[in-house]
């Protein structure tokens, strides 16, 4: 098992005949992945890298029966390129593109509600699930099947993760990039909840950033309900405020967002965190080793269902806590951040 | 991207939020002729940077007389302001904005931004005007109204009331705050601001409602749709080495410490910065030579890192994702041979063809000081800019 994709995907590719598009789609299917066409308005009927090509999502769903797409789509265009792949259908939406106008993501964020459809990024490096299939524009190679998953809001924080837990022999369940812009798809909370529930990961890391609070709501999702070890990382101690550090979202505003939080709340969550980014894998290593047997027992037992429902996994979390958590007072604040779980079916946008 | 002062007045009176009278003048006599056709016997000149704190740094001054405008804006004009926002270098002012004084009653808060945790707009206000609202928030949240705005609906009637009888207004002031609501809502919108702050938003001695200041942000993912508001761009405001970054496509912010890094991806740039305040050294910049980096570019980054003074030491740090390593490694071969690099090189790089790299590196017969990994990296930095 593995989170959000497998070899069982059906990928298409948004922005298929474009440089960006080209190149990575060639990527993708040498990683295996099953890629079964794209969209480009305009060209629809062409065929591309052996290809189907179509104009619109809805026809290339149609067609091909795809349930992922991933999204090469220039800046302008994108917003719309991902309401129209929820819109035909898709389940997971992978945006790569970065310089999304925020204004256009507030929009795509609201409409989304309506679709039982999954947005990953924008802005983001994608979703890989090693030895299976992967979708976006990280290094296949430096992958290995295996136990932990990552999710991080940087991209090549992330492949740093995944070649120390590789070269730890840990290798990875799924990795996600869920991006570096201040709206945007999933969230750590989202993914959290996802691995949380997958019997393939044994151990999660999380990589955060500067600005916003969503490692903080990350942080009191792990207190509440993640009984597997976390290791988490966040960058940016050393960002001035009020300066954009190279992404959109990483901002530390009005003395708000700042890397001395979140690795406070993370670690008050029971979160081994690490002041050094090198330190990642090796920390991961050191937690599954001290809670093998007691840990992985406790997380198999954890009802994965109980956890989704919200009902508390005392147990499993007693056991497989590595650290002591200290209990929050902040009671009010933990019910407002408890991730909304997704409505199955989709609510009126019936199409097909 | 920041627009000035003047200009965010220019958009404000475009919407109908109403401003106080005033001119923008880049001269002494320019700003006295200003205050002579704008009339009446009370003038305020002030200095237009991109950022906050004027008034306190000696930026703002309330004149009574056209040679006394003169004289405020002949001693402001050339010099750079140093306010609390700036860092202390400070920002030139090129010009004043010379506006007719206002009986001020009342001073109120008013803001519209992002709300991160709920991807939507959110208006803050607060009957503490005039002040640092992040004090505020800090120590009297209760003084702090939020309405969130829902992006199909909009902003309503009711969001505006609710906001308005919050701050005490009353009577025909309920109706001017939500044409100022209205107006700053639907700026934001049109012109993809990323901020619209007005701080303070006043009630005049006579009753009314009026904008005396004025703060709008613009979202640098949509100044490419943004004809009208990217004019305004001021380059004079921005920092040189950020804006000639910027033309080569690199992300690069200026730091204060003596090791420069060049790193591909926003996020490891972050933390090589990060690691080398962990093994006892400063970073010099932030610096994102991104994901397409070519030898060119790398060049361009090495120039630009070697344009600070300060920098002791230069840490290249490279993930090779989809960027090879071995067009890096020439890249910095090449850029060390042409720039003439005086400082220690201390290069790691990992990933897509990082053997060859690491091979043409150590062939190339420069002194550049390979590194093993990133804690290797960081420490040979900090031992090196020790000398």
């Amino acid at each position: 098992m593995s989170i959000l994709l497998s070899k069982k995907s059906r990928v298409i590719c948004q922005g298929f005949t474009g440089k960006q598009g080209t190149f990575h789609s060639e990527q993708c299917i040498a990683y295996g992945t099953k890629v079964v066409g794209g969209v480009t308005p305009g060209r629809g009927g062409q065929t591309h890298l052996g290809l189907p090509v179509f104009d619109t999502a809805h026809e290339a769903v149609k067609q091909t029966g795809a349930d992922v797409s991933m999204i090469y789509v220039p800046a302008a265009g994108a917003a719309d390129a991902i309401l129209e792949a929820a819109d035909a259908g898709i389940r997971l939406v992978v945006c790569i593109t970065e310089g999304i106008p925020v204004n256009d993501m507030i929009k795509v964020k609201e409409a989304l509600k309506q679709y039982d459809c999954r947005l990953v990024g924008p802005n983001c490096p994608g979703v890989i699930t090693p030895g299976e299939a992967k979708v976006g524009i990280m290094p296949g190679f430096i992958h290995q099947k295996g136990r932990v998953g990552i999710v991080s809001r940087s991209g090549t924080l992330t492949y740093e993760a995944v070649f120390q837990t590789t070269n730890e022999g840990l290798g990875q369940s799924t990795c996600v990039g869920i991006g570096g812009d201040p709206v945007r798809g999933m969230n750590f909370v989202d993914v959290l909840a996802l691995f949380q529930d997958d019997p393939q990961t044994e151990g999660i890391i999380m990589v955060g950033e500067i600005g916003g609070s969503d490692e903080e709501a990350g942080a009191e999702y792990i207190r509440r309900h993640v009984t597997k070890p976390v290791v988490a990382y966040i960058a940016g101690v050393t960002a001035p405020p009020g300066k954009r550090m190279g992404h959109a979202g990483a901002v530390i505003s009005g003395g708000k967002g700042t890397a001395a939080d979140k690795f406070r709340a993370l670690e008050k969550a029971g979160v081994k965190t690490v002041k050094s980014p090198a330190e990642l894998g090796s920390a991961m290593a050191a937690l599954l080793k001290g809670a093998k047997g007691k840990a992985t027992k406790a997380v198999a037992k954890a009802p994965a269902k109980a956890v989704a429902k919200g009902k508390p996994a005392a147990k499993g979390k007693a056991a497989a806590r590595t650290k002591v958590s200290v209990k929050s007072p902040a009671k009010s604040r933990a019910s407002a951040k408890a991730p909304v779980q997704r409505k199955l079916g989709r609510k009126g946008a019936k199409r097909r | 991207m920041n627009l000035h002062e003047y200009q965010s007045k220019e958009l404000f009176a475009r919407y109908g939020i109403p401003v106080p009278k005033g001119k923008v003048a880049a001269t002494a006599d320019e700003a006295a002729s200003a205050a002579e056709s704008l009339g009446g016997a009370l003038w305020v000149v002030k200095a237009q940077v991109h950022a906050g704190g004027r008034g306190k740094a000696g930026g703002v001054k309330l004149c009574r007389s056209k040679g006394e405008v003169r004289e405020a804006a002949a001693k402001m004009l050339g010099q750079r302001l140093v306010t609390k926002q700036t860092g202390a270098e400070g920002l030139p002012i090129n010009q004043v904005y010379v506006e007719v004084g206002s009986g001020i009653d009342r001073e109120l808060y008013l803001s519209l931004l992002l709300n991160r945790d709920r991807s939507r707009l959110s208006f803050i206000a607060s009957a503490a005007g005039g002040m640092d609202i992040e004090e505020v928030a800090e120590k009297t949240p209760g003084k702090i109204l939020r309405v969130e705005i829902h992006p199909a609906a909009g902003l309503r009637g009711f969001q505006c009331r609710e906001l308005a009888f919050g701050l005490g207004l009353k009577g025909e002031q309920i109706a001017e705050f939500e044409k100022v609501a209205r107006g700053i809502y639907q700026l934001y919108l049109d012109n993809d601001a990323s901020l619209v702050e007005v701080n303070p938003l006043i009630v005049t001695k006579d009753g009314h409602v009026v904008a005396l200041d004025a703060k709008i942000g613009i979202d640098s993912n949509a100044v490419f749709r943004q004809k009208t508001v990217s004019a305004y761009r001021d380059r004079a405001q921005e920092d040189e080495a950020e804006a000639k970054a910027a033309e080569h496509d690199l992300n690069y912010v200026s730091l204060d410490g003596d090791i420069a890094c060049m790193v591909n991806g926003a996020g490891l740039a972050m933390a090589t910065m990060d690691l080398i305040k962990l093994h006892g050294g400063a970073p010099a910049n932030f610096l994102d030579v991104g994901g397409g980096a070519t030898p060119e570019r790398v060049t361009a980054a090495f120039k630009l890192i070697l344009s600070n003074p300060k920098v002791k030491a230069i840490l290249v740090n490279i993930f090779g994702g989809i960027v090879r390593c071995d067009i890096i490694a020439q890249g910095i071969v090449e850029a060390v041979k042409t720039v003439g690099v005086q400082v220690p090189v201390i290069v790691r790089l990992e990933g897509t063809n990082a053997e060859i790299a690491r091979r043409q590196l150590a062939e190339s017969g420069l002194a550049i000081t390979p590194a093993k990994d990133l804690t290797d990296a960081a420490t040979k930095a900090v031992a090196l800019a020790k000398g």
